[in-house]
């Protein structure tokens, strides 16, 4: 048999497991050398992990949206939690736990704690409404985390953490040093996320998302989207199964957020607003709804584009504008549709009338 | 077919099962939309493995009656027992888990996937894989899958569908539709499982497979079948007790000959002779 | 007096919000879509607003006639370039396209206009009132607002009960294949619909911008998403509904500001609108649909 008969004859399942490992592994082949030998410019370089980090947040929010089928507008406040009880977790472990990496994962796990707790807390109220409803509940729900946040002052000390919603000053700390400091954001974070970490945790993100898809839970993710009455009459419990799906979302997004964080040594709360859940929306319904592969490859060229138009310089935005309305226009719109429907049935003629010369007796079946 | 007979209550059943619970009895349900009532004093009691059947004119409100029988409605009034056990305040996946399953008049499938795992949503709490297996992978994952692709299979074959197990069940011609439909709610393992006009837009020689096929299920499942139907050949060909609903009321019930020389029934329902057969 | 002052305070920003809403609320009662541009045209009315009053001299009244006219061409233009040709496609892809409209309005009001915030001049050209020996001060922006928004508030209800064309959009609302086959057309009347959405966002540009005046190309974008927050609180696609749950929506963050804390008076407003959609959930006026079985 040869390969392609071989790949062809495999499930779909290990289909999409080779085909996504092995885009996301050969990526990292290429650019990990070029990395480390120095090879890329700064801009491109110090893309690397935020890349990583969009990556996961568009693979987990296909989960819910994709998969689930439910509109959510809140992603980045799962991805501020993660970040901000990361940063916290990483300062508070600083002096007790010395290796790097070691620390970054005890930053990355804690941030995915707490997104989750957050992802329990609103999914239980919210996971009720449907459609449009919960959309804007969601949006609701990032807007309060970043307000909170922008309002949470975090001192460390040789007593340890202090915690407070008004001012540095009421930490009531003599001489230990600001972790979180209101509108400011994260101060003095030590930047230790690497590509690798980032690698790593889109594999982890994958090996997730993907084994959930291909399983008992997962089919009951998407009888749910498929049709909620249906699978509520076969014995699904509607809530369980959204709750699921939402809560490892926004598990999986707090991860990112905590390594997105350990990458830049500030950052403001203000950074995970509503246009960020909405860039990270953006990329899933670009990649296609449901589609892994698709979040992965959307979620880098979209990240890229405003790189590659660096040379439009203060276009660049506009450009990006365009683009993102004219691709949704081109694969959504009727006329559109219709004409490549026109061109598919135009180049399968050409196809079945070079076939009809050789072998006449197969098409009837193909047609 | 069995002789009908009456409990101590009264409620005829038929004979091989009136020593046994019946699998589904209601007492007095009534539901009000608003000030609207669109089922009220609902009492009826079915067999372990009777074949019954669900009749009346349009908008008499037999939809509803399933409806509140699967808790997707919550009654306004009476009690429903399914297998001697109460049912208020389940939801719909909890009762279907206590033994009812049903299909729908306007066909829902999930379209976007296979028809193998149309089947194996419906063998979902059948299925011992829980949410760590799923992530994972491990853990039983292999063999759960494995038992469950093999039920769902030779429940497939049960309806000469094992061959279209890969194909999108949106992409299904109507009538398989409405079979696999029955498949997805017979791997929940029902004990009683309703029928939404299963005869709906199909051809006569489609429909006499589809009265096989009821009775195949009843002797294989060993399970009470519930049906509303418009088709009255098939109804009455097939279903030991009958129920008609009119306006919400029951007007009659009993076994299709009763049914048949009925005259609220004939003035309600029969009387309207070429609206049946337009229906038919 | 505070609790007076920050009551009008409230209305009055209230006021702004219910104007928006009712763009936001039209557009979805018509298209079942969620127009995230709306903030933007906003922000496109107060530019054209502040253009005309301080390069062209143009007398402030005339100035607001004029932006509400480019808005309502703009709100034309994006919905037949933009939104027409996916009628038919899942709401999120026209979602979607609309965060996109959204982005080329305010990167082009960037390149045309600059990041450098414009001091809006106010449009009133009246004093504040003081009353009770200057114990409590009302502006005069807040008793315009509050007028116009009254005013708009009768003007469309009477439109939609009884015009023509409000008949129409009604129609169009409720099922638009059937209103296609009574004749009606409903590319126009879900054209005209943007145009008053639209129309109505310019002068509320203009307003917002009078009483709190800094003018910077994301201007629209938090009051688009309060107004549209507003209009979900009152019952989407309810004119009545978008009225008060913009005004209710202005009198909880005022009051949150002045009482509770000003760093959280946006949490405290979208706690607000999620206490209420759980109990309520399709908002404080809204139809609840009941789903078919």
């Amino acid at each position: 048999m040869s390969i392609a008969s071989k790949y062809k004859a495999l499930s779909k399942f290990a289909r999409t497991n080779i085909k996504t490992y092995g885009l996301v592994i050969i990526a990292f082949a290429i650019m990990f050398p070029l990395q480390s030998a120095g090879m890329l410019n700064n801009s491109i370089s110090g893309q690397l992990v935020p890349i990583c980090t969009y990556i996961v947040l568009a693979v987990s929010l296909n989960l819910t949206v994709g998969v689930l089928g439910e509109l959510s507008l809140g992603h980045a406040g799962f991805m501020s939690v993660g970040a901000f009880s990361g940063v916290v977790a990483a300062a508070a472990f600083q002096d007790s736990v010395g290796s790097d990496p070691l620390r970054l994962l005890l930053a990355i796990i804690i941030g995915g704690i707490f997104a989750g707790i957050a992802g329990l807390l609103i999914g239980i109220p919210v996971l009720r409404l449907r459609g449009d409803y919960l959309a804007i509940v969601t949006l609701a729900f990032g807007e309060i985390i970043k307000n909170i946040i922008n309002c949470l002052y975090v001192g460390l000390d040789s007593k340890g953490l202090h915690f407070s919603l008004k001012d540095t000053a009421s930490l009531g700390m003599t001489n230990g040093r600001i972790v979180l400091n209101g509108p400011q954001g994260a101060v003095g974070i030590s930047k230790i996320a690497t590509f690798t970490a980032g690698f790593i945790l889109i594999l982890f993100t994958l090996f997730i998302v993907l084994n959930m898809i291909y399983s008992r839970t997962g089919r009951a993710i998407t009888a749910i989207r498929d049709n909620r009455i249906a699978a509520e009459s076969v014995g699904i419990s509607i809530t369980k199964y959204k709750l699921t799906a939402f809560i490892t979302s926004a598990v999986l997004a707090g991860m990112a957020g905590a390594l997105y964080a350990m990458n830049f040594s500030t950052v403001a709360p203000k950074k995970f607003d509503f246009n960020t859940s909405i860039l990270i929306l953006v990329f899933v319904v670009l990649g296609g709804m449901g589609n892994i592969l698709g979040s992965i490859i959307a979620t880098t060229v979209l990240y890229m584009l405003p790189e590659l138009l660096r040379e439009f310089a203060d276009y660049r935005m506009l450009i990006y504008a365009i683009v993102l309305i004219l691709v949704m226009l081109a694969t959504n719109s009727t006329k559109a549709k219709q004409i490549t429907e026109n061109l598919k049935l135009k180049i399968k003629g050409i196809f079945i009338h070079k076939n009809n010369n050789n072998d006449g007796g197969e098409v009837t079946d193909n047609g | 077919m069995d002789k009908m007979v009456p409990y101590p209550s009264g409620a005829i059943v038929p004979e091989r099962d009136v020593e046994k619970t019946p699998i589904l009895e209601t007492h007095h349900l009534g539901i009000d939309f608003g000030g609207l009532t669109a089922v009220d004093e609902f009492s009826i009691t079915v067999g372990r493995t009777e074949i019954s059947g669900l009749i009346g004119p349009n908008g008499a409100g037999k939809t509803t009656v399933f409806n509140l029988l699967t808790n997707v409605y919550q009654p306004t009034r009476g009690t429903i027992m399914l297998d001697g056990k109460q049912t208020a305040g389940k939801t719909t996946a909890q009762v279907n888990r206590m033994g009812i399953a049903r299909t729908f008049q306007n066909i829902r499938l999930f379209s976007n996937m296979s028809v193998l795992d149309n089947v194996k949503v419906g063998l979902h709490n059948s299925i011992k894989e829980g949410f760590f297996a799923s992530i994972t992978h491990s853990l039983g994952y292999g063999k759960a899958e494995k038992k469950a692709n093999e039920r769902a299979l030779q429940l497939l074959d049960f309806f000469s569908m094992a061959d279209m197990a890969n194909a999108e069940a949106g992409s299904l011609p109507y009538g398989a539709q409405r079979r696999l439909e029955i498949v997805r709610a017979l791997a929940t393992n029902p004990g009683i499982i309703l029928l939404d006009e299963p005869a709906a837009g199909m051809n006569p020689s489609e429909t006499a497979e589809l009265m096989e096929n009821i009775r195949r299920i009843r002797d294989t499942f060993n399970i009470a079948v519930m049906l509303i139907e418009h088709d009255m050949s098939l109804v009455m060909n097939i279903c030991e007790g009958i129920c008609v609903l009119d306006h919400g009321k029951i007007i009659a019930k009993g076994t299709p000959d009763e049914i048949k020389s009925n005259p609220a029934v004939i003035e309600a329902y029969l009387g309207k002779k070429k609206e049946a057969d337009g229906n038919a | 007096m505070t609790f007076i002052s920050n009551l009008i305070n409230g209305i009055s920003l209230g006021s702004i919000y219910a104007i928006i809403a009712l763009g936001y609320t039209m557009v979805y009662g018509i298209s079942k879509m969620l127009n995230f541009a709306h903030g933007d045209v906003i922000m496109v009315g107060a530019y054209v607003s502040y253009i005309c009053t301080t390069s062209a001299g143009i007398p402030p009244i005339l100035s607001v006639v004029i932006a509400m006219a480019v808005c309502t061409v703009l709100g034309i233009l994006i919905e037949g370039l933009a939104y027409r040709p996916l009628r038919k496609a899942s709401s999120l892809a026209v979602l979607i396209t609309a965060i996109g409209v959204s982005y080329f309005l305010q990167n082009s009001a960037l390149l045309i206009w600059g990041s450098n915030p414009k001091t809006f001049s106010s449009i009133v050209p009246f004093d504040s009132i003081a009353l009770f020996d200057g114990k409590l001060i009302i502006t005069a922006e807040s008793i315009v607002t509050v007028a116009i928004c009254i005013i708009i508030m009768i003007g469309l209800n009477l439109f939609t009960k009884n015009g023509k064309m409000g008949k129409a959009m009604r129609a169009v609302s409720e099922d638009k294949d059937a209103a296609q086959l009574m004749g009606i057309n409903t590319n126009f009347t879900i054209s005209m619909t943007f145009a008053i959405g639209s129309a109505l966002a310019a002068v509320a540009g203009v307003l917002l911008c009078s009483a709190y005046p800094v003018l910077i190309p994301t201007t629209g974008s938090m009051p688009g998403i309060k107004a549209f927050t507003a209009a979900v609180f009152g019952g989407i696609g309810s004119i009545p509904g978008a009225m008060l749950g913009g005004i209710l929506l202005g009198i909880i963050e005022i009051f949150g500001k002045s009482y509770i804390s000003t760093a959280l008076s946006d949490a405290i407003v979208f706690a607000v609108l999620i206490i209420v959609l759980l109990l309520k959930p399709t908002g404080l006026l809204g139809k609840k649909i009941n789903e078919k079985v």
